[in-house]
């Protein structure tokens, strides 16, 4: 079985994200960029199959600039075999919708035939959660949301959720779209033998165009703002202070 | 222009705070029409028709709509998308796991946790942890919504819409449900409770994760927790507040050995007013806090519940 990992290269979640002062968009420009996190952990599961002999190729793909390429190759170093590059913006500040990456990522699927695509739950950039639900529903597929445990069984996988009420189990008929919540693993650090090996990896490079895929976004953002501002508070010197505070505001 | 809200439905019963929310959310886009979808949904249809504002409450049961598999769900609401031009719910995981289906299916692209309602066409959302706030205008013919709960007040009752029966759900033969592990708690809920009591990884361990829990229950709040105490086992996934777990903001957020990374302060950093507890001063979690007491958790928490 195939897997394909789409991995999108984001702002580092260390970066404390900076709106531009004219409010037409956030600060990209320098800062530091990394594979999504929960991609890592997609990444990581995948590897994890074929490491157990459940999978056989893993293949990383991901939509965007060209510098998209870094994600790969990290991807590649963790231990994902092959990567496709879809190139659909020139500008880091454009960034692709989950509408258009999940019609380039179903004629990806097309030509692959993998099994089981793995995903991450939500980009922690545009925090749209939407886009592994949507290549599914493109595919006509099956769809298990913030796995948290993936078990492969044949021609059906069983995919625990993190819910609101806390978790779901279903079973699903493969092939078989999942996207990772933060609970299913943690990632391995690539070591410095696989990101020197990472670099002979294939690694093609297509364009949005070449899949015929319209990437024109549906949203047009009319702005961008920062958000309102808490005023500073005080400290409190004991509990009893922070007692009489709490009784004062009418707060317990 | 009318809208159709999908409503929440677990095991039969609605979540009236979480619908009555997306109520408002909604009413400035049209008329209400509520979804109730399930295998059993009848009496949360009935519970819906009383919300404020609500026009129509449409019933679909099918053991297929049970526990909200999300292809049989999204199919549903394909067949009864004509007559609509917003499709919205609240962003609960049942949603965000449905309507981006659904928008896919319908061509449009999905809004994801919107916090504001500009027009018709215009919505706000936060986006980098909620450390911007984007405007975006959608040129789709249909919209497909989830509203982030925190950002709106719940919709009253008192009303009495009319209740009609659709059909049309099949198995989509894709996906079935195996089981639910729900921990039963006479705890308030995390998304709609006024006073948050959460706990960090400073707690240190499942055992005294209690003390949290104490301080909880003699306030009549809700549990909340870091990603790092939930990683760690001290806590359930489902009581993780932040970016990419719960959104809350109740009257009052006491964060416990939690340092505020910005990941957490994003889900709870709209609560009025937040209390802070953390031994070390430097925390970034004080920037947020009304009233920050440094100090060791494990003499401050007892003494604070002792006292209130
Ligand atoms: C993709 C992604 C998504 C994430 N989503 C979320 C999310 O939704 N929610 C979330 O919370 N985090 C999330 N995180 C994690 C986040 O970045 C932080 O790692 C996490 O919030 C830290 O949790 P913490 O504050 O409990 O732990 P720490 O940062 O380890 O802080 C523990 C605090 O406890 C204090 N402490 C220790 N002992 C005591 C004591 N005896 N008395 C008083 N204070 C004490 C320490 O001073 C410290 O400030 C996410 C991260 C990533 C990468
Ligand atoms: N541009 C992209 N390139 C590759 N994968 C992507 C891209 N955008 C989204 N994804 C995948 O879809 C997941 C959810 O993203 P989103 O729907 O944008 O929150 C991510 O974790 C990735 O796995």
């Amino acid at each position: 079985m195939k897997v394909v990992v789409p991995v999108k290269r984001v702002i580092d979640y260390n970066v404390k994200v900076r709106v531009k002062a004219d409010g037409s968009g956030v600060d990209l420009a320098n800062v530091k960029m990394s594979m999504n996190p929960f991609d890592e952990i997609a990444v990581e599961e995948a590897i994890r199959l074929k490491e157990a002999g459940k999978a056989d190729e893993v293949v990383a793909v991901s939509i965007g600039i060209k510098q998209a390429q870094e994600t790969l190759r990290t991807a590649l170093a963790m231990g994902a075999d092959r990567a496709i590059l879809v190139v659909a913006a020139d500008d880091v500040h454009t960034d692709i919708e989950p509408l258009a990456v999940a019609k380039i990522l179903a004629k990806v699927v097309e030509e692959e035939q993998p099994g089981l695509v793995l995903c991450g739950k939500q980009a922690i950039d545009n925090d749209m959660n939407a886009t592994g639900q949507m290549l599914s529903a493109i595919l006509g597929w099956s769809q298990a949301t913030f796995a948290s445990e993936v078990g492969i069984d044949g021609d059906s996988a069983v995919v625990t959720r993190e819910v609101d009420g806390g978790l779901q189990t279903i079973k699903v008929k493969m092939p078989t779209v999942v996207s990772v919540d933060l609970r299913l693993n943690e990632p391995r650090y690539a070591s410095l033998p696989n990101i020197m090996k990472a670099k002979k990896k294939p690694l093609d490079e297509k364009t949005a165009a070449d899949y015929g895929v319209d990437v024109t976004p549906r949203l047009t953002v009319v702005k961008t703002s920062e958000p309102a501002e808490r005023a500073a508070g005080e400290m409190v010197g004991s509990v009893d202070e922070l007692v009489a505070k709490l009784k004062e505001k009418g707060a317990v | 222009m009318a809208v159709l809200l999908l409503a929440e439905v677990n095991n039969g019963e609605l979540s009236m705070d979480a619908t009555a929310k997306a109520v408002t959310a909604s009413k400035a886009l049209g008329d209400v029409t509520v979804l109730c979808a399930g295998a059993s949904a009848a009496d949360a249809a009935k519970e819906a028709a009383t919300i404020d504002g609500v026009a129509k409450v449409l019933v679909a049961e099918d053991p297929a709509l049970g526990h909200r598999l999300a292809e049989s769900t999204a199919d549903l609401i394909v067949s009864l998308a004509g007559d609509y031009d917003h499709i919205v719910a609240p962003a609960t995981t049942d949603a965000k796991n449905v309507l981006p289906r659904l928008a896919a299916l319908l061509d449009v692209m999905m809004l994801t946790d919107v916090s504001g309602v500009v027009d018709g066409d215009t919505f706000e959302r936060p986006i980098y942890a909620g450390n911007a706030i984007q405007t975006v205008k959608s040129g789709d013919a249909k919209k497909v919504v989830s509203f982030r709960t925190a950002s709106f007040d719940a919709a009253g009752t008192g009303g009495s819409a009319a209740v009609e029966t659709v059909g049309g759900a099949s198995a989509s033969g894709l996906s079935e449900w195996v089981e639910d592990k729900v921990a039963e708690s006479d705890r308030p809920e995390l998304t709609s409770a006024g006073i948050v009591v959460s706990g960090g990884r400073g707690v240190g361990s499942e055992d005294d994760f209690a003390l949290i829990e104490k301080l909880a229950d003699k306030l009549g709040a809700a549990v909340g927790a870091s990603r790092a105490a939930v990683d760690s086992g001290f806590a359930p996934n489902d009581w993780q507040v932040g970016q990419t777990g719960k959104v809350v903001a109740p009257d009052l957020y006491i964060a416990v050995g939690i340092s505020g990374a910005i990941q957490h302060l994003a889900g709870m950093k709209d609560s009025k007013i937040i209390v802070a507890i953390n031994k070390d001063e430097e925390a970034p979690i004080f920037q947020v806090a009304d009233y920050g007491l440094v100090a060791d958790l494990f003499e401050a928490v007892p003494e604070l519940t002792e006292k209130l």
